[in-house]
């Protein structure tokens, strides 16, 4: 089944995304993706801009609503996700605890819903 | 009461709780087979006394007034319980034991038997040591789900479902007899060495999971001990946790970098516990046949000679890889005996060892891969031992090792 790992990261984190290619957090990401391609359990994901890049839109009483910047606003923000497929919630977990982030953030694991899904996309 | 007799009462109850948590739980559950209801129990009698210990004074015996009301309690709970499901044998059995129950000065130690009923073939291997540090040592399904990275409901549901099976499954309380008794025991041992934690042995920065429970896992080894004072393996396994244990303080750095072992200050290293565990090794050893534990334990004593201004006889650490990896043929034994192999024959001969272990077993264990780029690095072979660096930074969990690694891979 798939999982969703759901990257929480702090401010530091985020900043050190404009650090030059040695940076330890960049370095333990480009390990964790390869150890992820290599364990042939990666199915796809993608990085985030950082928050302030975000732009949140609602429809209140048929008018429109915008708002700059992410829908929540705590220190920890979604930084990216990664979808990888794996046999149960424990083996999640346990690629969840070697994400770069759990340590500087937070991983959030959510199964996919293929039933879901199905029911949207007919 | 005054408010340091109250703190007193308190700290008996904690004490008492520490002590007797699983005597008495064993003591309850073990005819009946209900641990659930015994543990509840339990916890109502604690609850009481944290009530009226502090205001009337702590009892003279303690524990003999934990169990009175434990006991209490555990007969009104599976009263409960049987007038839904009947069992009335149960209740018979505990309406004649009542009466004599509190007239007991001392009550036998259940603890052996628990500790076979939670490491039975019949229960969940994975659930094994998550019930001995419940039901033997009263740790809460909280602390046990962070050290086993399972979510503390889903850790709740899988304890309850396992006690279910215990009380219904028709496990019987018992110490198992010839010829089980090797295997048995082997499932009780493996399950305390998993609270402590594995990777210990540090082949190559390798220290992960598990530390906050190693001292929780001595204690399951001691209890074990004095049950079974003649058993050779349980020797083994308490000199092999004492050994790893007393190099607690020299496996960081004061910034809390990570030290690997044949960096560490032995000088920060515990006299006091490489001694006992030296003295628990003899122990084992003087009793014929050697064991997994033994000759992990053995593994260890070699390094730890180091303490002693003796250099690290690879050879002997090699020999004793050989013999283990004969009994537990397991990726950690492997991996150990190929990172043996390195230092007393080469880092080529190390290298041989790893190409041996199939593929597909190592995609996601670090220690392989650490072991690997280290070896690759010292032959200079610098691609392939980028690659088996990233591999294994990216399968770390700890921050500092994962540091240390980074470094390493430079």
């Amino acid at each position: 089944m798939q999982f969703a790992l759901l990257i929480f990261e702090s401010p530091e984190a985020f900043a050190a995304r404009n650090a030059d290619e040695n940076d330890p957090y960049l370095g333990a990401w480009r390990a964790y993706y390869k150890a992820l391609v290599e364990a042939d359990i990666y199915v796809g994901g993608n990085p985030l801009q950082p928050p302030e890049t975000g732009t949140t839109v609602r429809l209140k009483d048929g008018k429109r609503r915008v708002q700059d910047g992410p829908f929540a606003d705590t220190k920890e923000q979604l930084g990216g996700f990664t979808i990888l497929e794996l046999p149960s919630l424990d083996t999640a977990l346990e690629w969840a605890a070697r994400c770069p982030a759990a340590s500087m953030g937070a991983v959030e694991v959510r199964p996919v819903s293929p039933e879901y899904k199905r029911r949207v996309t007919g | 009461m005054s408010g340091s007799e109250q703190e007193s009462a308190h700290r008996t109850i904690e004490r008492v709780a520490r002590e007797s948590y699983g005597r008495l739980v064993a003591y309850l559950s073990s005819h009946t087979g209900d641990v659930g209801s015994a543990e509840d129990a339990l916890s109502n009698a604690l609850v009481a006394a944290l009530e009226t210990w502090p205001r009337d004074g702590v009892p003279q015996n303690p524990e003999a007034w934990l169990l009175t009301t434990a006991r209490r309690s555990f007969i009104d709970l599976v009263r409960h319980r049987q007038v839904v499901e009947a069992s009335e044998p149960t209740l018979a059995l505990l309406r004649e034991e009542s009466t004599d129950m509190i007239l007991l000065p001392e009550y036998p130690d259940e603890r052996l038997k628990l500790l076979f009923v939670c490491a039975h073939p019949a229960i969940d291997p994975a659930m094994h040591t998550p019930l001995m540090l419940q039901t033997v040592l009263g740790l809460d399904a909280a602390r046990i789900a962070h050290a086993f990275l399972i979510s503390p409901t889903t850790m709740g549901q899988r304890l309850v479902r396992a006690k279910t099976k215990i009380r219904d499954g028709g496990i019987r309380f018992e110490i198992p007899q010839e010829p089980e008794l090797p295997q048995r025991l082997d499932a009780v041992l493996e399950a305390i060495y998993a609270a402590f934690g594995i990777g210990w042995d540090d082949m190559a920065g390798v220290d992960q999971r598990g530390r906050d429970l190693a001292e929780e896992a001595i204690w399951l080894a001691r209890v074990l001990l004095q049950l079974m004072p003649a058993e050779a393996e349980v020797h083994g396994l308490l000199a092999l946790m004492l050994h790893c244990e007393a190099r607690r303080a020299a496996r960081r750095g004061p910034d809390g970098r990570y030290v690997p072992l044949s960096e560490q200050d032995c000088r920060k290293w515990s006299l006091p516990l490489i001694a006992e565990a030296e003295r628990h090794l003899e122990e084992a050893s003087s009793r014929g046949h050697s064991g997994r534990f033994q000759l992990e334990a053995a593994i260890q004593s070699v390094h730890a000679g180091r303490a002693r201004g003796r250099g690290i006889q690879w050879n002997a650490i090699m020999m004793f890889y050989e013999q283990l990896i004969r009994i537990s043929p397991t990726l950690g034994t492997r991996t150990g005996y190929a990172a043996a192999v390195a230092e007393a024959k080469g880092a080529e001969a190390g290298l041989a060892a790893l190409d041996g272990i199939d593929p597909d077993d190592i995609s996601a264990y670090q220690p392989y891969w650490a072991v690997r780029a280290h070896l690759l690095q010292r032959l200079g072979k610098t691609p392939a031992s980028l690659d088996a660096f990233d591999r294994a930074i990216g399968l770390t969990e700890d921050p500092a090792v994962r540091q240390f690694l980074l470094q390493r891979r430079g």
